[in-house]
Formats: structure tokens, sequence, C-alpha cells
């Protein structure tokens, strides 16, 4: 269990990392909080032929408020720290909701927001959470900076639209509507433990007792996070019903989720999970937007 | 009269030092010059061994050695035997596999060691691991204990007929007889599953030849040093005191280091002494889940014959045991099953037979249970089913059968793990059984709560089983106790502690003879250089064995006290009285001499000494049971289970047990606690799963779950029942393994309580939500 030889670097600015990570192209990889790649490494699963160390690059560690009212995060800021912070209890209340189920604290304290979604694991919560919330993600390379939709960020397990010489700085979170209601849910062998599906839910409600917008965000169940689209399709402009929510977790279930078999579990027993899960978010979120 | 230090909850002598990361592990250790191994492991589960081309790895730089089965020569052998078969069960067929240290011509589990790098670093060595080559042919894997013995499956073994490694056939009465009498006969196929032991720390040695004294200096991780240091002294013939075996801190047992014939055990030291280095290995994860030993999988084809009131006429068990690919540990697992099958209730019939299989997995060893586990998940499950064929209350039909006090000490008439029959030596039963029902509130719950949840759409379900724990198995255990000339003492013994309390539980004892505190008893356990006799933690048995045996060895040392301060205090004995670390005159107590000064005297320079005499304030003393103390409780459960995502929650737990005299109680409560969460992991969490080609799929904690502080019921209640053991002076009992065999039935019968009017039909010791989703859609037919 320990890694195989690698090169390692710490750059201590922004500038001197993407130097580093053009020089490495292909050879290197970033190291963030390390909460995944390190195991990886160690089991020898992953065997990068050089490590650039972000952790002393104190630049990406902030959390900003933006002017729309939301909010710009830092991508080596450490999961532990969005947790706790005043701004992100106040307008994200989901997202702390959705991180305290990251592991475990220990884990929290040394994993990185940005390091998480750039991560990609299909069965993580932040990459879930990006997409629930529309992040807007900054991407910077010694070529500058470019700025990509969660939507459109990742293209498949542990894969993103990240080019090598490229890293994610920083996190923008539009600001959360009015007479908006959340739900996280999920079913887990463990506290801490992977889920073995998950479901993060957004309604906004237009003060009609209508539903203005849906948004759905599954993890666990696919080759990536997901965010589906029947939920907003079916209930915008609608008033949420329990029939139309449960058609609606029906739906997504078995059209809009890919969870395999493993050996805690089956695709029918998952999907059934993703059925439940679904269900219970739209109809809690609808509750919280109407409090 | 001094005051008693047994059954007190002292805090543990040993915690300041642990918890402040001051304790010394294997890991810990280091010597300048010291080198390091990996292990080369087969990713094949069958395979036969053309070549192993290890030039590449031997090349590189960094790399002191590389060895194989071959490079090994003429020391390259199977073994040892680490327990013998029974030869007193009558007609028991045994085939000795022990284990092969290296893999030498065939490969017969996936993670066996087929060779050794010795590097400058770790990391160096499992480099090289990557440029060894294995030039193998693979062979069909035998992985399903039913089908490895079907005619033309491939031989593991290819000098045996078959892969049959033991059948042993007990019976007490008739089961014809029963059968014949019987109204009902009930028949259930019956499984239990393959888990890991798990400890914190994984195994490790670390050993030094010294070339100058010619002393091995070997620190393991074993749960039994004596027996590895006559190991090592055999294979490399060398004398005992040539061989130091010792204990640093050990993070957790529970089995799979007891094993002293593996690869670390055997071919490092000789390599050590070869290359005249120090030299460390330390088993990683990964290698702990493929290489070392685990256990569990047994597949029951179980019968109850009963009347139509519910007495037991007798049960029927035949069953296969998987011991994986060698069988270095005797039948001490299945024999356990078949006493435990029986231990709990009256019955005048039984028959049972070991079917035991090799399979092309990790060796089948003990781990905490060690067997027990799945005898009571056969009869409890037996009784289960059979109360639902009677239309009968699950309690009632336990109630007519269980043993009642007047029934102790009870002969069952089978042949147990220690080769004697096995003899229930006291307790009460249905005081157990009452105690828990009445703590759980088993009729409030049935009757006013479960009804009203029902109502709710809500599923609630109520268990509540019985269970024995064998404990206390010979054949021996030894200690010496000595005051030194500080008034402090010293209790030595050869065992090995992994964390059960010993630095506290054994001076405890000694405190109760000797008046000190038991702050000034210092325990030395398991350092083979001071002191040569004993046999290793396992089976329950540190406290009853070793403590019994300080107990008599401290008797002695007071006697010894008594008479030398009563010469010199001019009194009497029966007038003095030890307290306070002196011994005084009880009357007088400003008269007294401390027990250093005694000491001194006891070891005088100069003059002349009694014929018969015996030196110092020092005793020895040996203890052996006629048979083991046997244990007993009684589980309840409360689950509450989501019907929608068949996520469970254990809502209440309450176990009632007596170990006879707790010596600690908060000690024995610890045990309960780490017992029961091991339990709740077999019943809910842990399962290694092999695929079809013999991997192990669960190689790692991301994909065998461990159960963690965070899943368990926010409170274990515990009842204490003490009926001392009428076997050994202090009346104790073992505890080690009560809550880790005792879940897995229980949880079942509440699980199907839950879904009362459903059958659910459970007959598997593991049942995780995804497996139990698929129990209710089949039983609604769905």
């Amino acid at each position: 269990m320990k890694p195989a030889p690698f090169d390692y670097y710490a750059p201590t600015s922004v500038e001197e990392a993407l130097d580093k990570l053009t020089e490495l192209g292909y050879s290197g990889k970033v190291l963030a909080g390390g909460q995944s790649l390190i195991p990886a490494m160690n089991f020898r699963m992953a065997r990068p032929t050089a490590l650039v160390d972000l952790n002393k690059v104190k630049e990406l560690s902030y959390i900003k408020p933006t002017a729309d009212g939301g909010l710009a995060i830092g991508t080596m800021t450490r999961d532990s720290v969005v947790e706790e912070d005043i701004m992100v209890n106040e307008r994200y209340p989901i997202l702390v909701k959705t991180i305290k189920h990251i592991a475990h604290k220990q884990i929290r304290n040394r994993g990185t927001f940005g390091g998480a979604i750039a991560h990609a694991d299909p069965a993580a919560q932040l990459p879930a959470a990006a997409l629930l919330l529309d992040a807007n993600f900054k991407i910077l390379s010694k070529a500058g900076e470019r700025w990509v939709k969660a939507t459109d960020f990742f293209i498949g397990p542990f894969m993103t639209v990240l080019e090598p010489e490229e890293m994610l700085a920083e996190v923008v979170l539009p600001p959360m509507p009015a007479n908006t209601g959340a739900s996280y849910q999920q079913v887990s062998r463990q506290k801490g433990g992977y889920a073995q599906a998950a479901v993060i839910s957004t309604v906004t409600m237009d003060g009609s007792g209508k539903v203005k917008e849906a948004r759905v965000a599954l993890f666990s169940v696919g080759e990536s996070a997901l965010l589906a689209s029947k939920p907003n399709q079916v209930l915008a402009g609608q008033v949420p019903t329990a029939e139309a929510i449960e058609e609606v977790a029906a739906y997504v279930a078995k059209n809009e989720c890919d969870p395999g078999t493993d050996i805690h579990g089956t695709e029918e027993y998952r999907r059934n999970l993703v059925h439940v899960l679904v269900r219970r978010a739209l109809t809690d979120a609808v509750q919280q937007a109407k409090k | 009269m001094t005051e008693s230090t047994i059954s007190k909850s002292y805090k543990r002598n040993e915690d300041p030092r642990l918890l402040t990361g001051n304790g010394n592990y294997i890991d810990d250790i280091e010597i300048p010059g010291m080198l390091h191994v990996a292990i080369k492991r087969s990713d094949y589960a069958h395979a036969k061994i053309n070549k192993i081309d290890t030039e590449e790895a031997k090349k590189m730089p960094g790399v002191v050695a590389v060895y194989t089965a071959e490079d090994l020569g003429d020391y390259w052998r199977p073994g040892p035997l680490q327990v013998p078969p029974p030869t007193v069960i009558k007609g028991s067929i045994f085939h000795a596999r022990p284990l092969e240290c290296i893999a030498k011509n065939k490969i017969r589990f996936s993670g066996e060691p087929v060779a050794v790098v010795v590097a400058e670093s770790r990391y160096i060595a499992e480099d090289a691991l990557d440029y060894i080559y294995l030039d193998i042919e693979p062979l069909e894997y035998v992985g399903d204990l039913e089908k490895s013995l079907d005619p033309g499956a491939p031989l593991i073994h290819e000098d045996l007929e078959s892969n049959l490694s033991a059948d042993v056939r007990q019976e007490v009465g008739s089961w014809e007889k029963a059968v014949a009498e019987a109204d009902l006969v009930v028949k259930k196929r019956i499984v239990t599953k393959h888990v890991a032991g798990g400890a914190i720390e994984n195994r490790g040695i670390v050993i030094q030849w010294d070339d100058s004294f010619k002393v091995l200096n070997v620190w393991a991780t074993t749960q039994g040093p004596v027996p590895m240091r006559n190991s090592i002294a055999k294979y490399l013939g060398l004398m005992e005191n040539q061989v130091r075996v010792m204990n640093p801190d050990i993070g957790g047992g529970f089995g799979p280091k007891i094993m002293s014939s593996q690869i670390d055990d055997v071919v490092i030291p000789w390599i050590a002494m070869k290359l005249k280095k120090p030299i460390k290995w330390v088993e990683d994860r990964r290698e702990n889940f493929l290489g070392t030993t685990s256990e569990r999988d047994q597949v029951h084809y179980a019968e109850i014959a009963l009347k139509k009131d519910g007495t037991i006429l007798g049960v029927k068990d035949e069953f296969y045991h998987n011991t994986g690919a060698y069988n270095p540990y005797g039948m001490t697992v299945p024999l356990n099953t078949q006493t435990h099958v029986i231990s709990n209730y009256n019955i005048p019939n039984y028959f049972t037979r070991i079917i035991m299989v090799f399979t092309n997995q990790m060796v089948v060893t003990p781990v905490r249970g060690a067997g027990r586990s799945h005898g009571i998940f056969v009869m409890e499950r037996l009784l289960d089913a059979a109360a639902k064929e009677l239309g009968m209350d699950p309690i009632e039909i336990r109630r007519k059968n269980i043993l009642p006090p007047e029934s102790m000490p009870f002969r069952t008439g089978v042949i147990g793990q220690d080769f004697v029959e096995s003899v229930l030596d006291s307790g009460d039963y249905p005081g157990a059984l009452e105690k828990t029902l009445e703590a759980i509130e088993y009729e409030k719950f049935k009757k006013e709560i479960q009804p009203k949840l029902r109502a709710e759409g809500k599923h609630k379900g109520i268990g509540v089983i019985m269970f024995t724990e064998g404990t206390a198995v010979g054949p021996y255990e030894g200690a010496k106790v000595m005051v030194g000339v500080t008034g402090k003492v010293n209790v030595v013994c050869a065992y090995s502690n992994q964390g059960q309390g010993h630095y506290t539980t054994f001076a405890q004892v000694a405190a109760n003879q000797l008046g000190v505190d038991i702050k000034d008893i210092e325990v030395v356990i398991g350092d083979t250089g001071q002191w040569q006799w004993g046999v290793g933690a396992f089976a329950s048995r540190g406290m009853t064995l070793v403590g019994t045996a300080i107990h008599n060895a401290a008797v002695k040392v007071r006697e010894k006290a008594l008479n030398l301060a009563s010469k010199i205090l001019e009194t009497p004995k029966e007038e003095l009285e030890l307290a306070d670390g002196v011994v005084r005159i009880a009357d007088l107590p400003e008269k007294f001499i401390s027990l250093g000064e005694l000491a001194m005297r006891a070891n005088p320079t100069r003059g002349t000494v009694e014929e018969g005499m015996e030196p110092g304030l020092e005793a020895a003393s040996y203890y052996g049971p006629p048979h083991g103390a046997t244990g007993y409780g009684c589980l309840g459960l409360i689950l509450d289970v989501d019907p929608e995502t068949a996520k469970v929650k254990i809502e209440r737990l309450v176990i009632a047990d007596d170990c006879g005299t707790n010596i600690n109680p908060m000690i024995v409560d610890g045990q309960i606690h780490g017992g029961l969460q091991m339990g709740i992991g077999e019943a809910f969490y842990e399962n290694l799963v092999y695929d079809d080609y013999g991997q192990l799929v669960t190689a790692s904690f991301m994909d065998y779950l461990f159960p963690q502080a965070t899943d368990m019921p926010a409170k274990f209640e515990i009842k204490h029942i003490v009926t001392p053991s009428p076997l050994n002076p202090l009346g104790i009992k073992g505890i080690g393994e009560a809550g880790a065999i005792c879940v897995p039935a229980c949880f079942m019968q509440a699980l199907e309580d839950a879904f009362e009017g459903m059958d659910l039909d459970i007959t598997d010791s593991f049942m995780s939500p995804g497996k139990l989703y698929h129990y209710v859609q089949k039983a609604k037919g769905a």
C-alpha cells in the first residue's frame, strides 16, 4: 500500500502551478485535498508520473460574495470551511446539508471543494450539487481563463472537460431564487459511506401554489452525476400534487438514471431507491418552499 | 480486612499510555539497518506454477534479495499443523494439509504468497513486485462448498481423492428414534456467510538475528507467543532460549493473529538469519483481506423433530464447512459449531456431521466467535421455523425447551474443540430469557405497540434469542507473581494482549491477594524471554486461565510473605494482614514490615537457609480446567425497517449475559460492546465476496463494510447475571465472544417479525437492505 514512484512539485502561486502543469502535460496530476487520489495511488490504481500540489497556493482558498447575491468559492477551499461558512449557510443551506454527507469530518477537513468536482467521482456529492445549483466553473491555463457550466463539465466517470494543462480555479454559484425549498435524500450502507442512490432537489414556487422550477440532481446511479429533465418538464407551471410527483419519480427511476448491480444491491433495488428518493426529495422540497 | 479488588470497575492501567500516543506497536519498532519485506501474491485462485522469474526484480536498486519456494531449498516444507484433529471422535476422517508458507508447484488461492522481496524500504520492495513474472497455467476455480465434492471437480490437493478435508459424525441418543416419535419434522437449508477478522492493526513481524549471542529476537503481533517461539525454534534448529518472541502493543487480534504457520512466521525468520539483518514486515490491509484468514462460511442441512406441543425430540444437522485452501487449524471452528447447536436446550437426540471441504479461497481459522455463531444461528432459526409451523410464539417454544438451572452441570455428550465432552458448567438460562423479555418489554411491544404501528403502516419487529458461549478451554496457562524490592509487584505470563485490558484485570487478581494498589502491579504479557510457558489468546480463555494461574500464584506469594513476616514480627501469621503494601499485625497496624523489605529478606545473600527454602517473594502456578466454562445469555432486538428502502435501524438492543464473576465489570461491558459491534457487522454489514474466478471482490474497506461507531445503536442495554463457575476459585467464565455470536439469529427473527404476515423465511446469516428488499418482494409475490 505504498505508491509507485512519482515526482512532486509544490508551487506557491497559481502562475507557478500553471507553468508546471503546462510543462508536465499528460504526466502531471493536480493534488488538491488528496482524499481520493492518495488512496488510489496507495493501491497503485493511480500511478501519476508527477503531482502538482496546490496546497501551498493560498490564493485558491476563499469564499466571496458575488454582485448578484451568489458566491464564488476558490477551488482549494476545504469542504469543512464551506460547511461552516456563514454566507454559505445563509444562501445555500442545501449545500451545507449536502457537504455534511461527504464522508466524515476528518476527511472534510482535508478534502477540497474544487478537488471533488474536478475528480468527478460519479458517487460524489459535490458534482451533483454543482449541477443542481447550476454552478459555473472558472478554468485557468497559461493561455488564459475560460468558463464552463456544470452541465457541460462532466463527461463520464472521473472524466471532465479539463485539459491536462488546466486547473479548475473557482466555482461560482448563482443566487438561489426566492421561494425555493430544497431536500437531500440518500440511502447508503453506512453513515459517511458511498450512497447506493442519492437525490438532491430544489423546487422554486411561483407564489400561487404552482412550481416555477423543479431541479433534481442524482448521483451514485450513473456514470456521472446527473440532472434529471423530467421533473421540470412535468412540474413547471403545475400544482405539485402527490400524483404528479409520483409520476415524475417513477419516470426518473426508469429512464433518467443508470444504476448497475453491485455487491450491495441489484439494479432493480437501486432503481427502486431512486424512485422512492426522488419522490421524497420533491415532496420535501415543496414543503420547504412553502415555509 | 483488606478491601477486595475483584468485581470493581477500575479504569484501565494501560490507558494513559495508549491514549496519549505512547503505545509501541509493531510498526513503531525501528532498528538501524533494518530491511523491509513485500510479498508477491498470486492474482490467480488456482494455477500450476511453471516458473517464477525474479531476475529483473533482483537487479533493482535497493533490492537486497528475492526468494521463491525454490530458493528456500530444503527449508521449504508445508506446516506446521497448528491444531491436530480430535482422535477421540471415532470414525473421523481428517486429511491434514497445513499451509504452504510460500507456494511451490501450485497456487491454491488468490492472495497466496509466491515470492518475497527484501529491500531497503517498503516502497522499493513493493516497486519490485511488479518485476516478478509468473509463468503459470490457470486451473478451474473451486469456490462452491457443495459442488467442491462433485465427481470431477478440480482437485485442490491432487494427492487426495476429492476435496474432502474432514468428515466427522457425532450422535447423542438416536435421531432415527426422534423422527419416529415426532409429530413434526422441520427441515431448512441454512447458510452462514464469510467474514473477516478486521483488527484495526494488521499482522506484523520484526526479526533481528543477534549473531554474536546467537539469539533471534522476534517482535510479533501473534496471539500465541509461546507456540510461535516453539515453531520458529523447531524450523530453524534453535533451542527455545535462542528465540525470544515479544508482543509489542497490539491493535486487536480476533483470531487471525493466532496463526503461526504463515509466510511471516516461517519464511521471514529464515531470511533474517540468512541475511543477518533486522527485517520488518507489516501486512497492509489488502494483504490482510486476501491472504490472512477468515471464517463463517458454512451450509447446513438442518432438521428438528418435535411433538405437537413444541417439545423438541431431536435435531439433525449435516453441514458443509469451508476450510479454504488448507486446514492448518484442524477442526476447531466446525467442532465449536457442533457443540453450540444444542447448547441452550434439552435435546435428547442429536446427530451432527461436519463435511469439511477444501476450496480455492483464503484459509479459514477462528475469527471471534469461531463456529459458535453458526451453531446458534442454526438452532435459533430452526426454533423460529418450528414455532411458525406449530403456530406457537417464538418465546413459548424456547421456554418449553430451555435447560433449567437444576440441570447444571449439563453433559451434552458432544466432543468440543478441546477434545473433551462439552459440559455446561452452571447458569440460569431461563433467568436470562425472562430478564431480557422484561427489559425489552416484549409483551407490551407485541400486544400494544406493534399493532398500533402496523395500523400506521410501520414495520418494527422484535427478536429474542438465546445463546451459549463455550469459553476458557484448556489445555493450560501459567503465570509468575513476584514482589520486587521496591514493594511493587511483577505479574508475568506468556499470554498475549490485543486490547482486552489484561494490564488491569490481571493486576486486580494479584492485588486482591497481596494488598497492593493495582497501579503498583506491573503486568508483563507475551514475552517468552521472561516466561516460558503458555498457549495463547483465543476462545475467551485469558481471564479464566491466566487469571486463575495468577490467583493461585498470588496465594502462594501471600503465604510466603506471611510466613516470613510472622518470623520477623514474631507474631502468628493468623494475626497478620496484607494491606497498603505492607504486612502488619491486624490489631496493631503500626507494627508492620513492607513487602519490599520482605522481598529483600526473602533473598538472603549471606548465612544459611532452611532446607526446601525457595528464594524471593515469588511463585509460579499453572491452571488447566477439565473442560471449558460456558457463558450464556439472551439477546433482544427491536428493529425499525423502512419498507420502501429496506433500510434497517436498531431501535433497541438488550442483552443479558452471564460470564460468572466479573473481575472488572466495565471491561466486561466493553467486551460485550465490541462483540455486539462485530455481531451487528456479521448480520448487516460484513461479507467477503468472491467472484466466479475466485477473486476477492471485497479486498478493501471501500467494499468490505466494517461497522463504525456511527452505525451502532444509541445504547447497548446490558443486564448482568452472575453465576460463578464451579470450575475455578474465582468463578470466572469468558466473555470475549458473547456479543459476536448472538446477533444474526436475533436480527433475522426481528426482521421476520417486522414483516409479520409475510413469509420472509430468512435462512442466511447476512442481510443487507439490498437483499432484504428482494426477500420482501418475493414474499409479496412481486
